[in-house]
C-alpha cells in the first residue's frame, strides 16, 4: 500500500467528479438562469428539451461529490456542510424546484408560468449557492479540533456573494453556448447574440475575484506573487479560451463556443486548485488531515476503478442517442 | 420554549426521509413491472402491452423525478445536521453511499433518459434493455442503502478507535445480521406497493370500461403476484422479528408493549402504553400468542422493555401502534388478495364492482404500511443512532442552533408541501387521461390547444395543406 498515496488518488477522483458536475449540471442550470430572457415560449421548450433526457445524470455527479467526500475526505463533508447549513438548504430547495419543473411544466396548462419561474429561480438559487461555496472555501472556516465552531452566516460575505454571482454568470455562459450547439433558427440566433455579453460579464467578475482573492488570503498571495511563476499559465490559457469563444461566435461556429467555454472552466478550476493545494479545509487542514481510513479509501477505490469508466461510457452513449438539434415542437415523451 | 436542535433535527430527518421513502418504494416495484411490460411487448408484439407500458412510464417519470430530488436532500442531511455522526461513521457509510451512487444512481439516471425519451430514437430491443437497467438500478440502490441502514441497527465488522468507526471486516459490516431480513422485507414491500397501485388504477380503468383488454391483463397479473407476495411478506416479517428479538430485544418488547420479562406473553390487540408509569392501560390480548410467535413456544420467555434503563428505552406508544398499523394493513392485503382468488374462480374479478372499488380505495394503504414499518424500526432504535454505540445526541452537529434547525425544518416542509401537492395533482391528471384513445385525451399542452376542426377525427381531407400530388 505504501506504493501509492491513496489520498492523492482520491484527491484526483473527487476533483474530477466536481469538475464533471460543474460542467454538466452547469449548462442545465445556465439554461434555467437564461429562461426568463428567452425570446418566446417555443425557445423555452427547446431549451428544456435539450437537457430533459440528461439532467438527472448530470445532477448525479453532485450526489457523487457528496457521497465521495464522505467516503474519502469526511472532514470536508463534516465541516463544509454545517458551516454552509443555510446555503446548502437554499441550494437543495433550488435543485428540487428546477428538477420537478422538468416533469410538471410539460404537464401543466394554466400554471405553466409558475413552473417556468420555478425552473428559473431554482436554477439561479442553486447556482448562486454553489458559487458562494467556492467563495467560502477561499475564505476558510473557523474550525477547532476538527469541528466547525462558527455561526450560521459566516459564509455570507461580500466576497462569497460576488463568487455566487460569478458562477451564475459562468453557468449562463455555458448554457448559452450549449444552446448554440443544440438549437437552430431564431433560438440559435438569440444564443449567438447573448454569448458575447455573458462572456464580458464573466470576464469582469472573474477579474474582480482574482484581484480580490490575494487580499483576503495570504497563502494565495504568496503563491501568485512568490516564486511559482509557472502557475500564471492557467489564467493566460483561460483568457485564450475566452478569446476563442468570442471569435467562434463571430464566425458562427456551432460547437467551438461550448468547448472553449469548457476550457475557461478547466483552467480557472486548475488555477483555484494550485492556489490552495494541498489545503482542503482552509485555513489549517490538508488533504491528508481530512482523509478517511486507508482501508476505506482502498475498498472504495477498487470499485471506482472499474465502475467510473463504465459510467463515462454509457453516459457518452446517452449523449450520442440524443445528439443533434432539438427542434421547436418536438414532443415530450 | 427553548428550541432544541436535537429534537428539531430528528423531526426534520424523519420528515425528509419519510417523504423520500414513499417514492422509491413505489418506483422499485413499478420499474420491474415496466421492464416486464416491455419484455412482453418485445416477445409477443401485442399492442396492449405497449399501451400499458406507455401509460405506466408516464406515471413512473413523475414519481421517479420526485424521488430523485428528495433523495439528493438525503445525501446532504447527514453532514448538515449530523456531522459528528458522519465524521465517526464515514469509514463505513462513505463507501456504502458512494457505491450506491456509482453502481445504481448513474445507471438509473442514464437509462431513464433513454426509457423516457428514447422511443423511436433507439431500436426496440435497446429500449427494453434500458427499462431493465432502470429496474436493476433500483435494486442495486436498495441493496447498498439497506445495508447501511441495517448496520445502524446491528453494527458489525467495525471497531471504535478514538470515537471513530474503523472497518475490520467489510463482509461482516455489509452483510450485517439484520441486513438479509430487512432487504427481503423491503423488496417485497416495494412489489406489494407497486402491485396494489397498478391493481387499483387498473380497477379504476375497468370501472370506466377504458381499454378493458389491456387493463384486464394488468389486473389479473397483479392479483396473481399479490396472492403470492402478501402471505410471503407475513412470513418474512416473522423472520425479521425473530432476528430483531435476538439483536434488539428492547425494540421487539416495545412493539409488543411488553414491559416486564416473563413467559406466556399475550399478544396485545389493544393497549395504551404509559412510558412514565412503565406499564400499559386498557390491555386486551390473546394469551401466550406473542410468546408463540416470537419463540415458537407458548411458554417461551420474552425480555421486557424494563431490561433497558428508562433513558435507553424507545418511545413505546409510537412503536407499539405503528407496528399494529403495519400488521393490520398487511392482514388486510392478504384478505384482499384471497378475495381476488375466490372471485377469479367464479370468473368475476373484472366485473365485481365492489371489489374493483375496494382496490381503488386501498391504493394509499401500502404506502401507509411502509411508513409505519419504518417508524417501528427507526423509533425502536432510539435513543441509539448506531445501536449500542452512539446516541442521537452524540451524533448531532455541534454548531447547529435551534433557530437554524427550525428554519430548515419549516423550509423543507414548505418546499415538499408544494412539490407533493403538485405531484399528486399531475399524477391524478395522468391517470384521468390514461389509457384513452388519442382523440379523447384532454390536451395537456398549450401548443395543442388550437381549436379542433369538427371533422378532423374522421381524417377528412378538409385541410388547407392538401397533398399537392393528389390534388
Amino acid at each position: 500500500m505504501e506504493m501509492f498515496d491513496l489520498t492523492l488518488i482520491w484527491a484526483f477522483i473527487i476533483g474530477f467528479g466536481i469538475m464533471m458536475y460543474v460542467l454538466m449540471d452547469g449548462f442545465d442550470l445556465g439554461l434555467g438562469i437564461l429562461y426568463p430572457f428567452a425570446p418566446d415560449e417555443d425557445a423555452r421548450d427547446v431549451m428544456m428539451n435539450s437537457v430533459a433526457p440528461i439532467w438527472d445524470g448530470n445532477e448525479t455527479w453532485l450526489v457523487l461529490g457528496g457521497a465521495g467526500l464522505l467516503g474519502a475526505f469526511p472532514l470536508v463533508y463534516s465541516v463544509f456542510l454545517p458551516a454552509l447549513y443555510i446555503g446548502v438548504f437554499l441550494m437543495l430547495a433550488g435543485l428540487i424546484f428546477r428538477g420537478v419543473a422538468f416533469e410538471f411544466r410539460f404537464k401543466s396548462r394554466r400554471n405553466r408560468r409558475w413552473w417556468n419561474r420555478a425552473f428559473c429561480w431554482g436554477s439561479a438559487v442553486a447556482a448562486f449557492a454553489q458559487g458562494a461555496v467556492v467563495g467560502a472555501y477561499i475564505q476558510g472556516f473557523p474550525v477547532e479540533d476538527f469541528v466547525y465552531v462558527g455561526g450560521a452566516f459566516d459564509w455570507l460575505t461580500p466576497f462569497s456573494v460576488l463568487t455566487g454571482l460569478g458562477l451564475m454568470a459562468g453557468y449562463a455562459l455555458l448554457g448559452a453556448t450549449w444552446l448554440i450547439l443544440k438549437s437552430e433558427g431564431h433560438v440559435q440566433d438569440w444564443a449567438y447574440k447573448i454569448t458575447p455579453l455573458l462572456l464580458a460579464l464573466v470576464l469582469f467578475v472573474f477579474a474582480v475575484i482574482s484581484l480580490w482573492t490575494p487580499f483576503i488570503n495570504p497563502l494565495v498571495r504568496e503563491r501568485w506573487f512568490g516564486n511559482m511563476q509557472l502557475i500564471w499559465i492557467f489564467p493566460f490559457l483561460a483568457l485564450a479560451c475566452s478569446f476563442l469563444v468570442y471569435r467562434s461566435v463571430q464566425k458562427r461556429r456551432e460547437s467551438v463556443p461550448f468547448l472553449a467555454t469548457i476550457g475557461i472552466y478547466v483552467f480557472t478550476y486548475l488555477g483555484l486548485i494550485v492556489s490552495k493545494w494541498p489545503v482542503i479545509v482552509p485555513p489549517n487542514y490538508t488533504l491528508w488531515d481530512a482523509a478517511s481510513a486507508p482501508e476505506s479509501q482502498l475498498f472504495l477505490l477498487v470499485g471506482m476503478v472499474f465502475v467510473i469508466p463504465i459510467i463515462l461510457a454509457y453516459t457518452a452513449w446517452t449523449y450520442w442517442v440524443f445528439r443533434g438539434k432539438v427542434r421547436v415542437g418536438e414532443g415530450y415523451h | 420554549m427553548e428550541l432544541d436542535p436535537l429534537v428539531l433535527s430528528r423531526l426534520q430527518f424523519a420528515f425528509v426521509v419519510s417523504f423520500h421513502a414513499i417514492f422509491p418504494v413505489f418506483t422499485i416495484g413499478l420499474a420491474s413491472y415496466i421492464a416486464l411490460l416491455h419484455g412482453l411487448f418485445f416477445k409477443t408484439q401485442n399492442p396492449a402491452w405497449d399501451r400499458l407500458s406507455l401509460f405506466w412510464t408516464k406515471v413512473f417519470a413523475v414519481v421517479f423525478g420526485m424521488g430523485v430530488v428528495s433523495g439528493i436532500v438525503m445525501s446532504f442531511q447527514f453532514g448538515t445536521n449530523w456531522s459528528n455522526f458522519s465524521q465517526a461513521s464515514s469509514n463505513f457509510l462513505g463507501p456504502m453511499l458512494s457505491y450506491e451512487v456509482v453502481t445504481a444512481f448513474f445507471l438509473e439516471a442514464a437509462f431513464l433518459g433513454v426509457l423516457l425519451f428514447g422511443r423511436g430514437k433507439v431500436p426496440q430491443g435497446v429500449h427494453l434493455f434500458a427499462a431493465i437497467m432502470v429496474a436493476v438500478g433500483t435494486f442495486i440502490s436498495s441493496f447498498w442503502i439497506l445495508s447501511a441502514n441495517s448496520w445502524l441497527h446491528t453494527p458489525a465488522g467495525v471497531e471504535l478507535i478514538d470515537s471513530s468507526f474503523h472497518v475490520t471486516s467489510w463482509s461482516e459490516a455489509i452483510f450485517n445480521p439484520s441486513f438479509p431480513y430487512r432487504f427481503m422485507h423491503m423488496a417485497v414491500a416495494s412489489f406489494l406497493t407497486g402491485g396494489f397501485v397498478v391493481a387499483g388504477v387498473s380497477a379504476w380503468f375497468l370501472l370506466r370500461d377504458r381499454d378493458p383488454e389491456a387493463n384486464r391483463r394488468a389486473l389479473s397479473m397483479c392479483l396473481w403476484l399479490l396472492l403470492f407476495l402478501a402471505p410471503t411478506q407475513a412470513v418474512i416479517g416473522d423472520f425479521h422479528g425473530i432476528n430483531t428479538l435476538e439483536h434488539q430485544p428492547t425494540k421487539v418488547a416495545a412493539m409488543e408493549g411488553h414491559w416486564e420479562t416473563s413467559t406466556n406473553v399475550p399478544l396485545l390487540l389493544f393497549a395504551i402504553p404509559d412510558q412514565e408509569a412503565q406499564t400499559n392501560h386498557f390491555e386486551i390480548g390473546i394469551p401466550s400468542l406473542a410468546s408463540l410467535i416470537l419463540t415458537h413456544s407458548p411458554d417461551g420467555e420474552v425480555p421486557g422493555i424494563t431490561e433497558a434503563a428508562p433513558d435507553e428505552q424507545p418511545p413505546v406508544l409510537i412503536v407499539f401502534w405503528a407496528f399494529r398499523a403495519m400488521v393490520g394493513i398487511g392482514l388486510l392485503m392478504i384478505a384482499i388478495s384471497l378475495t381476488g382468488l375466490v372471485l377469479r374462480r367464479k370468473g368475476r374479478i373484472y366485473n365485481q364492482r365492489l371489489f374493483l372499488k375496494a382496490l381503488v380505495a386501498i391504493i394509499p394503504l401500502p404506502f401507509a404500511a411502509v411508513l409505519a414499518g419504518w417508524i417501528v424500526t427507526e423509533s425502536g432504535r432510539s435513543p441509539w443512532l448506531v445501536y449500542g454505540m452512539m446516541t442521537h445526541a452524540e451524533g448531532l452537529t455541534p454548531s447547529l442552533t435551534g433557530p437554524m434547525a427550525l428554519f430548515t425544518l419549516i423550509g423543507y416542509a414548505l418546499v415538499y408541501g408544494v412539490v407533493f401537492y403538485a405531484g399528486v395533482y399531475y399524477l391524478t391528471r395522468v391517470v384521468r387521461n390514461g389509457m384513452l384513445p388519442e382523440e379523447e385525451r384532454e390536451t395537456t399542452d398549450d401548443n395543442f390547444k388550437r381549436p379542433m376542426r369538427p371533422l378532423s377525427a374522421a381524417h377528412t381531407p378538409f385541410d388547407d395543406d392538401v397533398d399537392p400530388v393528389r390534388s
